[in-house]
């Protein structure tokens, strides 16, 4: 692991890295400053049926959607909802699936080989089909998209890890410390863990763009936060309607998630290239 | 001097755009190989043979400049010939390549015949001119000739020693062991019949027991056919074995060559008089050369050997010596060592 | 031999896997806190009716006794019937599934046609213009959300220019099903006005689903020739003269694809994903909408038999994988 400061100036070294970091920065700074920045706070959530459906102008910069809210607004605070399914759910992902990932990997007790062969099982189908699954039988709320999240994406982590620790296991160092008698403890902590850190960083950066993806299409097909929510994959959802006059109801939502998701995936390349250049031909979402 | 030389090399001056600066790794190196004979070019590592080697190939790297000189082969300037005359008549086809590493040599995904053939396809001397195809990609192997060609293949594995060739064909190159998959390469830089083979290191990579068998095979079957071969090493035994003559370069720039007897016996240049002296010999302690290789991105002026030069002397510093010298041993020194200087083999 | 073993071996974890997967589906439509009786029986029912039909349905008893009788069930290849079509999930899924393979097929000859060129382009003409183009494309393809692309393009296609149609399959009569695909029923009837519009209602669907397919390709495609042009190989391969098109387009390009029919595998799982969302917008009657609306109507059945399906085509095609892997690189073993 390097330290933080050497990663961010390798990271602003490469232009497209520097470019994902600004992406998610912008993002992250819109949604935190969302009520101060919107131009209509106060038409995110309101009905204003006098203002329904108006088109881009001065004072509707991307237009206002069919409860006369300001679009703009929305997606400022849209931005909060997305980027909070998304950090939640990789966190929880990564604290099931590290934990099981280098527990299985280093004790190779057949329990853990058998959470593997769980996590097999969750890999064997597309991610969506699951979280449709879970979504929709819990009913559709912000938790819920985040619990069907997270239980579908921890195995992701779980893999990564377990392969990491396994190959690590057959180090030269790891198998000294082993024959030194350092307890199992310490050894997974203080020299497994700092050394599978750089790949889980990376899967975590390109896997809050695979999520926030995967929450917006939850959302599109009516399974994420309820209405009145500002959430990005409803909104353009609701724009079908007013096709094709309101071209510009599904624009902005639509460039959002384009923004963040790319932010995300460019910087997940770019950690990958800094911080563990033996991966970079391992990217498989 | 060779008369009509098949291969001459005059002034070549080659550099490397790097990161840091332009590395000049040759500069002005003259080199001549007679028809049918075999030449040595020695040296250190990092002195320049495999660009050399490369130069003459034309597959320099792509941060190569050219900078000067000539390369003339068989009545044509190599430098000067448009790309595809020289892709089509002269790589591959008048001059071939054994190259240093027999493992990687191959595609291992596919098999040695296929590879061996498609060389053929481009290459073969029973190429006709009038052979059209559809591009690269497109153009099929002619009946008649692909027999033709595939049994004079079969023939030259033979000779190189390869044990059931039709079987061996079929084979993919991991079936092979580093000595056999280097005949095969041998054989592969043969079967074109070309003028020149261009060996850089063919040997390096093998195991000791069977370089000798492998040079020695290579040199019979250049001698049979009258191919001329240039090879490098940076061993001098192998150049006391095989060659006919040796030239000596030293960080880019020749200084001595000699035919191979002359050079082992009365070596003129100082630096070609320390390299023998550092070969390791009954009678004679090991001596290093001392001093270390000039950095090619700030090159010594004049004499590139001058910093390590016992013999150095202002003017030295100042230019690079001329050519001196009679019959086939010419040196680039101001102040060579007298003929009767000797040093033993 | 060596495919035979490997096909062996996935065979033989085809089993452990399908049925935690459907035990982990299974358990988890079972939770469904609506009652899929209640729904079924109606609203007019009686809560004793309800209770007649439940155990009739055999929802009565414990979850575990339902996943055995399941697992029984699957073995004679019944995969139950739909509570909101009434008819036996296994010919639901049967009948749609065509429409989802020329989908995704479509999808995915678009992407690796398109893909393998462009990320050999990419690689030989490395920090060039296209190059840096390709891979800025390639990231973006990847962050757009396909049912986002999906609206833009049916907006501009087809309700702005008006050129290719918004949504289903076909205008007016179907050809008669031979296949199953479209395209390819038409064909065969010889009609190809049916044709072009079998195509046409392909083309958007098919595009917005190749897009994430068609950047990761080029990425990987990119990277593996990169890799190799790297290998002595190509370095000796060059000094033998032989044209330079050839070396990188046959002897290259089959070491890069190596590790791209890997990722073609996981990228079939991709486009089943992608298919539920797509399908629904493009009202393609494939297994995604039905996959869909069968979660909207709680019809468990159907969920656990699309669920089953979904599994079984991508450990399928995992399975096809390892063949094609097996015929591009002849060594043998694990690459
Ligand atoms: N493509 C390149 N870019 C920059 N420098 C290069 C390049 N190729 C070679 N060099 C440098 O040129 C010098 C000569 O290299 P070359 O490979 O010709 O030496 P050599 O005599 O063949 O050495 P060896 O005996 O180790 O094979 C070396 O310092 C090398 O680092
Ligand atoms: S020219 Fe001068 S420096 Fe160079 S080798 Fe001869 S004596 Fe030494
Ligand atoms: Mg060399």
């Amino acid at each position: 692991m390097k330290s933080v400061p050497t990663t961010l100036r390798q990271l602003m070294r490469d232009r497209s890295a520097a470019l994902g970091f600004f992406l998610v920065v912008l993002v992250v700074v819109a949604a935190i400053l969302a009520p101060w920045i919107s131009p209509h706070p106060e038409a995110v959530w309101d009905m204003n049926p006098a203002n329904r459906l108006k088109p881009p102008s001065r004072t509707w910069l991307f237009g206002t959607d069919r409860m006369g809210a300001d679009i703009f607004s929305r997606v400022l605070f849209g931005a909060r909802i997305t980027l909070m399914i998304a950090l939640v759910a990789v966190g929880a992902s990564l604290l099931i699936g590290v934990p099981i990932g280098l527990w299985a990997g280093w004790s190779e007790w057949w329990i853990g080989e058998a959470l593997m062969r769980v996590s097999d099982v969750f890999l064997a189908v597309p991610q969506i089909v699951l979280a449709i699954a879970i979504a929709q039988t819990l009913g559709p709320s912000i938790e819920n998209v985040i619990l069907a999240l997270s239980v579908t994406y921890w195995p992701w982590f779980a893999r990564l890890v377990y392969a990491e620790v396994r190959a690590l296991k057959r180090e030269t160092f790891i198998e000294a410390a082993i024959a030194l008698g350092v307890p199992p403890r310490r050894i997974v902590l203080q020299h497994v863990l700092p050394n599978v850190a750089s790949p889980i960083i990376v899967r975590a950066s390109i896997g809050m763009g695979f999520t926030i993806l995967t929450a917006a299409s939850l959302g599109f097909l009516g399974l994420g936060a309820p209405p009145p929510a500002p959430e990005w994959g409803r909104m353009i959802s609701e724009s079908r309607e007013f096709l094709p006059e309101t071209w510009w109801y599904a624009l902005a939502p639509g460039v959002a998630i384009f923004i963040v998701v790319m932010g995300f995936n460019l910087l997940g390349d770019g950690l990958r290239d800094v911080l563990d250049p033996r991966l970079r031909r391992s990217h498989d979402r | 001097m060779i008369a009509d030389p098949l291969l001459a090399i005059s002034d070549l001056a080659i550099a490397f755009r790097t990161g840091h600066g332009v590395a000049r790794v040759l500069d002005g190196v003259n080199l001549s190989v007679g028809r049918g004979r075999i030449m040595g070019l020695v040296g250190e590592s990092g002195c320049g043979k495999t660009t050399l080697a490369r130069a003459v190939l034309s597959v320099l790297a792509p941060n190569a400049l050219i900078e000067g000189g000539t390369i003339h082969f068989g009545g044509l300037d190599l430098l000067a010939l448009p790309r595809a005359r020289l892709e089509t008549e002269v790589k591959g086809r008048r001059i071939t390549f054994v190259p240093q590493d027999p493992y990687g040599a191959f595609n291992p995904l596919f098999r040695v015949g296929d590879q061996m053939m498609e060389v053929m396809k481009w290459k073969s001397p029973r190429r006709q001119p009038y052979e059209r195809g559809f591009g690269p990609l497109l153009t099929r192997f002619p009946r008649a000739r692909y027999k033709t060609d595939r049994e004079a293949l079969i023939a030259l594995l033979n000779e190189v020693q390869i044990p059931d060739p039709e079987r061996a064909l079929a084979k993919l190159p991991g079936a092979f062991s580093g000595g056999q998959r280097q005949r095969l390469l041998i054989a592969m830089a043969l079967m074109t019949n070309p003028d020149l083979i261009i060996a850089d290191e063919p040997t390096t990579a093998l195991d000791v027991t069977i370089q000798a068998q492998i040079l020695k095979l290579l040199k019979r079957l250049a001698r049979e056919r009258g191919v001329s071969i240039l090879l490098t090493t940076h061993d001098l035994g192998t150049a006391y074995e095989i060659c006919d003559e040796v030239t000596v370069m030293y960080a880019g720039q020749d200084v001595e060559t000699a035919p191979v007897a002359a050079f082992f016996t009365h070596p003129r240049h100082p630096y070609t008089a320390r390299l023998l002296e550092s070969l390791p010999s009954p009678n004679r302690e090991i001596k290093e050369i001392g001093g270390e290789v000039p950095s090619l991105l700030a090159p010594p002026q004049g004499c590139r050997f001058h910093p390590r030069c016992e013999r150095a002397s202002p003017e030295c510093t100042a230019s690079r010596p001329a050519k001196s010298g009679t019959g086939g041993h010419i040196v680039r020194c101001f102040h060579p060592l007298t003929m009767a200087a000797e040093v033993a083999p | 031999m060596r495919i035979l073993a490997l096909v062996a071996k996935r065979l033989f974890w085809f089993v452990p896997t399908a049925a935690g997967l459907i035990a982990v589906v299974f358990f988890i439509s079972r939770v469904i806190p609506s009652d899929p009786v209640a729904l079924i029986a109606g609203e007019t029912a009686s809560r004793a009716q309800i209770e007649v039909l439940r155990t009739k349905l055999g929802l009565d008893r414990p979850l575990p006794v339902q996943l055995v009788d399941y697992y029984r069930q699957l073995l004679k290849g019944d995969l139950g019937t739909s509570l909101f079509t009434t008819r036996p999930v296994a010919d639901d899924l049967f009948a749609r599934l065509p429409a989802t393979i020329e989908l995704t097929v479509a999808a995915m000859l678009i992407a690796v046609s398109i893909g393998i060129p462009l990320g050999v382009i990419s690689a030989t003409r490395r920090n060039s213009g296209i190059d840096h183009g390709l891979r800025i494309a390639s990231v973006a393809g990847l962050a757009i959300a396909s049912f986002w692309l999906a609206l833009i393009l049916q907006l501009l296609f087809s309700m702005k220019l008006g050129v290719l149609p918004l949504q289903g399959r076909i205008a007016g009569f179907p050809p008669r099903a031979v296949t199953g695909f479209m395209t390819i029923d038409a064909l065969i009837a010889g009609r190809a006005d049916r044709f072009w519009s079998a195509l046409a209602h392909l083309a958007l669907p098919a595009i917005t689903l190749a897009v994430p397919a068609l950047a990761t390709i080029v990425r990987f495609t990119r990277a593996g020739v990169l890799d190799t042009l790297g290998r002595p190989f190509v370095d000796y391969q060059r000094a033998t003269g032989i044209p330079r098109a050839l070396i990188v387009w046959k002897y290259v390009l089959r070491n890069a694809l190596t590790s791209t029919v890997t990722q073609i595998g996981l990228l079939f799982g991709i486009l089943l994903a992608g298919a539920v969302v797509i399908e629904t917008v493009f009202q393609w009657p494939g297994i995604g909408t039905y996959a869909f609306e069968a979660i909207l109507h709680s019809d468990y059945a159907a969920v656990m038999g699309f669920t089953v399906y979904a599994g079984g085509i991508f450990m399928l095609v995992n399975l096809l994988v390892d063949v094609v892997h097996g015929l591009i690189d002849p060594r043998g073993g694990t690459a």
